[in-house]
C-alpha cells in the first residue's frame, strides 16, 4: 500500500511526559491530522524471558513483578497458577489462599486503574483527579504493606499458596477502605463523567469496533468498551472466582469515553468482589503441606532437622516439575495476561513466554491514529493504558 | 550575614548556593518501576512541591535528573541527550537497583547503572525505594549543593 505523502514529520518520545512510559512515536502530518504513524517500542527491553530460562521456578517470581509494575500482584498469580498447573497441584491449593489471592489481585486492579485514571486525566488536564487517585492509592499501599511487606513490589504469591495470612489490622483497614471507596469513585466521576472539556477530549475519539478488536486480539477494558464481555474471570474461571458473583461491564461504543466508563464501573465491581471475599473466606492453612513445592515454615527449619534438610533441598534444587506445556493465563487490569511454559524436566524452564496484554493492546496504535488530531494522540494512548515494562518486558 | 535597614550582607556564594538548592526543578521522566513511586512522591501524602521541587517536561527547563529505572542499552544514548541538554548547573540522582547497577536484570539489554554515562551524586538504594527515600536523597543533594563553590576566579573548575 502506497503511503499518503506528509507536510511534517514529527518524533514524539521516548521522553515524552504523556506516553506512559518511553514509548516513541513518528507521526507523518498533513496539517494537524496524522496521516501515519510508527510506534517504536523497545526502550525499556530488559530480556525477561531468557532470564526466566535461567532461574529457578521460585527465584522468577521476583523479576515477574517487575515486568508489570503497577499489578505486580497479578503477574505473580498468573505465573504461579501457570506452574502450579505443570505440576498438577492446582485443585490442591487451600481455599482460604485462593480467597487471599482473589483480594490481592483486586486490590491491584483497583490500584492499576487509579494510576490509569490519575495520570490519564492528568495528561488531559485535570491535574486534581491525579492528586485524588493518589491519595486512595496511598491507603492500598499501605495495605500491600501491611500484609506483604512491599509497596510496589509484594512477592506476596507463592507457588503452592500465598507467603502469609491476613492479620487483624490488614482486615481492619481493608474493610474501613472499601466501606471509604466507592464514594471516592463517585468523587471522581463528578469531576469527569459529566465534565464537557472531559466529553470532548474523549468522546467518540478513538473508536475500536467490536470486530476490528476481535480481529487484533485485544483483551480487557478496551474489549469491554467495544461491546463483547470476554473476561478471563468469566470464562474460564481461576481462584476463587467461580464462588463469587459480580458483573462484568459492557459499552457498546469503543471510543475513549467508554474506556474510561468500563474502568470506572470495574473499580465498583472490585470493591464488590473484595467484599464477598472477606465474607465467604474460611479459616484454615494459606500454603499447601507439599514441602517439595513450598518452603516449610520457619520454626521447623530452624528446631527440627527435617524441617532443615526439606529446606535445604528445596532451595539448591529448586521444584522440578514433569516435562510438559502449560498455558494459564489471569484477567490483569490490562486484558487477558497469559504465561505459557515449556519444561524439560529440570529446575528451569525451557522456555517461557509471557502474552502481555498491552503489547497486544498497542499493536493497533499506528492503525487507530489514522485521520485523528495530534491532540488525540494523547487521549488516546492514554486509554490503551499500556505499560512499557510490559510492551518491551 | 546580617539584615539592618532592608541591607543583606551575605556571601554571593552562599546566596547562589541557598537559590539553587531551594529550587530544583526535576525532569518529568521515568523508564520503569521507580517512575511509579516518584509519582507517589509528586502526589498527595508526599507532596514533593513543599520542597521547590517542580516537575518539568523538557530538559531544557531543568536541572535536576531523577533518573528511575532500568537502563537499557537502546535507552541510554537518549538519556545521554536529555543530560547534554539540560543547561548547566545540573544534578542526578540513580534511584534504585537498576539505575546503581542493573540490579536482577542482568542480560544483554540492559546497562549496569546510570554512572556509565552520567555523572551521579546521589544514589538510592531499593527496589523500588519508599517515596521517603526520595526524600532523603533531596535532602543530601541540598546538603551537596550548600558544599559547592560557583564562582571560582583565576583558575578553571
Amino acid at each position: 500500500m502506497e503511503r499518503e505523502k506528509a507536510d511534517l514529520i514529527l518524533n514524539m518520545g521516548p521522553q515524552h511526559p504523556s506516553t506512559h512510559g518511553v514509548l516513541r512515536l513518528v507521526l507523518e502530518l498533513k496539517g494537524e491530522k496524522i496521516v501515519n504513524s510508527d510506534a517504536i517500542i523497545g526502550y525499556v527491553h530488559r530480556g525477561v524471558e531468557k532470564l526466566a530460562e535461567h532461574r529457578k521456578y521460585m527465584q522468577i517470581l521476583p523479576v515477574f513483578d517487575r515486568v508489570d509494575y503497577v499489578s505486580a500482584n497479578t503477574n505473580e498469580l498468573g505465573f504461579v497458577l501457570a506452574v502450579e498447573k505443570l505440576l498438577g497441584i492446582e485443585n490442591e491449593i487451600p481455599e482460604r489462599a485462593q480467597f487471599l489471592r482473589v483480594i490481592m489481585a483486586e486490590l491491584t486492579r483497583i490500584s492499576s486503574h487509579l494510576i490509569w485514571l490519575g495520570t490519564h486525566a492528568l495528561e488531559l488536564g485535570a491535574m486534581s483527579v491525579f492528586l485524588y487517585a493518589f491519595r486512595e492509592r496511598e491507603k492500598i499501599m499501605d495495605l500491600f504493606e501491611e500484609i506483604a511487606g512491599g509497596r510496589l513490589h509484594t512477592g506476596y504469591m507463592r507457588i503452592g499458596g500465598v507467603a502469609k495470612d491476613t492479620t487483624e489490622k490488614f482486615e481492619d483497614e481493608l474493610k474501613g477502605f472499601l466501606k471509604l471507596f466507592p464514594e471516592k469513585i463517585e468523587d471522581y466521576e463528578t469531576l469527569l463523567t459529566r465534565n464537557r472539556i472531559w466529553l470532548s477530549r474523549t468522546k467518540g475519539v478513538g473508536i475500536i469496533d467490536k470486530e476490528t478488536a476481535i480481529n487484533w486480539g485485544i483483551t480487557g477494558p478496551i474489549l469491554r468498551a467495544a461491546g463483547s464481555d470476554y473476561d478471563v474471570r468469566k470464562y474460564y474461571p481461576y481462584c476463587a472466582y467461580d464462588m463469587i458473583e459480580f458483573d462484568v461491564p459492557v459499552y457498546e461504543n469503543g471510543d475513549v469515553y467508554d474506556r474510561y466508563r468500563v474502568r470506572m464501573e470495574e473499580m465498583r465491581q472490585s470493591v464488590k468482589i473484595i467484599e464477598q471475599c472477606l465474607k465467604k473466606m474460611p479459616k484454615g492453612p494459606v500454603q499447601i503441606e507439599d514441602t517439595t513445592v513450598i518452603l516449610p515454615p520457619k520454626e521447623e527449619v530452624y528446631n527440627t532437622m527435617v524441617g532443615l534438610i526439606q529446606h535445604f533441598e528445596l532451595v539448591i534444587h529448586g521444584i522440578t516439575p514433569p516435562p510438559g506445556e502449560v498455558y494459564a493465563a489471569v484477567e490483569g487490569p490490562r486484558g487477558e495476561l497469559g504465561y505459557y511454559i515449556v519444561s524439560d524436566g529440570t529446575n528451569k524452564p525451557y522456555r517461557l513466554r509471557i502474552r502481555p496484554p498491552s503489547l497486544i493492546n498497542i499493536a493497533i496504535l499506528p492503525e487507530l491514529l489514522k485521520d485523528h488530531y495530534v491532540a488525540d494522540v494523547i487521549s488516546i494512548i492514554g486509554s490503551l493504558d499500556p505499560l512499557m515494562g510490559e510492551v518491551d518486558r | 550575614m546580617g539584615l539592618r535597614e532592608g541591607v543583606f550582607l551575605a556571601k554571593l556564594q552562599d546566596l547562589i548556593n541557598w537559590g539553587r538548592k531551594g529550587s530544583l526543578w526535576p525532569l518529568a521522566f521515568a523508564t520503569a518501576c521507580c517512575g511509579i513511586e516518584m509519582m507517589a512522591a509528586a502526589a498527595s501524602r508526599y507532596d514533593f512541591d513543599r520542597f521547590g521541587v517542580i516537575f518539568r517536561n523538557t530538559p531544557r527547563q531543568c536541572d535536576l535528573l531523577i533518573m528511575c529505572g532500568t537502563i537499557s542499552r537502546k535507552m541510554a544514548p537518549i538519556i545521554k541527550r536529555l543530560w547534554n541538554q539540560m543547561p548547566d548547573p545540573k544534578w542526578a540522582i540513580a534511584i534504585g537497583s537498576c539505575a546503581i547497577s542493573g540490579n536482577i536484570f542482568q542480560t544483554y539489554s540492559t546497562l549496569r547503572g546510570l554512572d556509565c554515562i552520567v555523572p551521579v551524586d546521589v544514589y538510592v538504594p531499593g527496589c523500588a525505594p519508599k517515596p521517603e527515600a526520595f526524600y532523603e536523597a533531596l535532602i543530601m543533594l541540598r546538603e551537596k549543593i550548600k558544599r559547592d563553590k560557583p564562582i571560582v576566579v583565576g583558575e578553571e573548575r
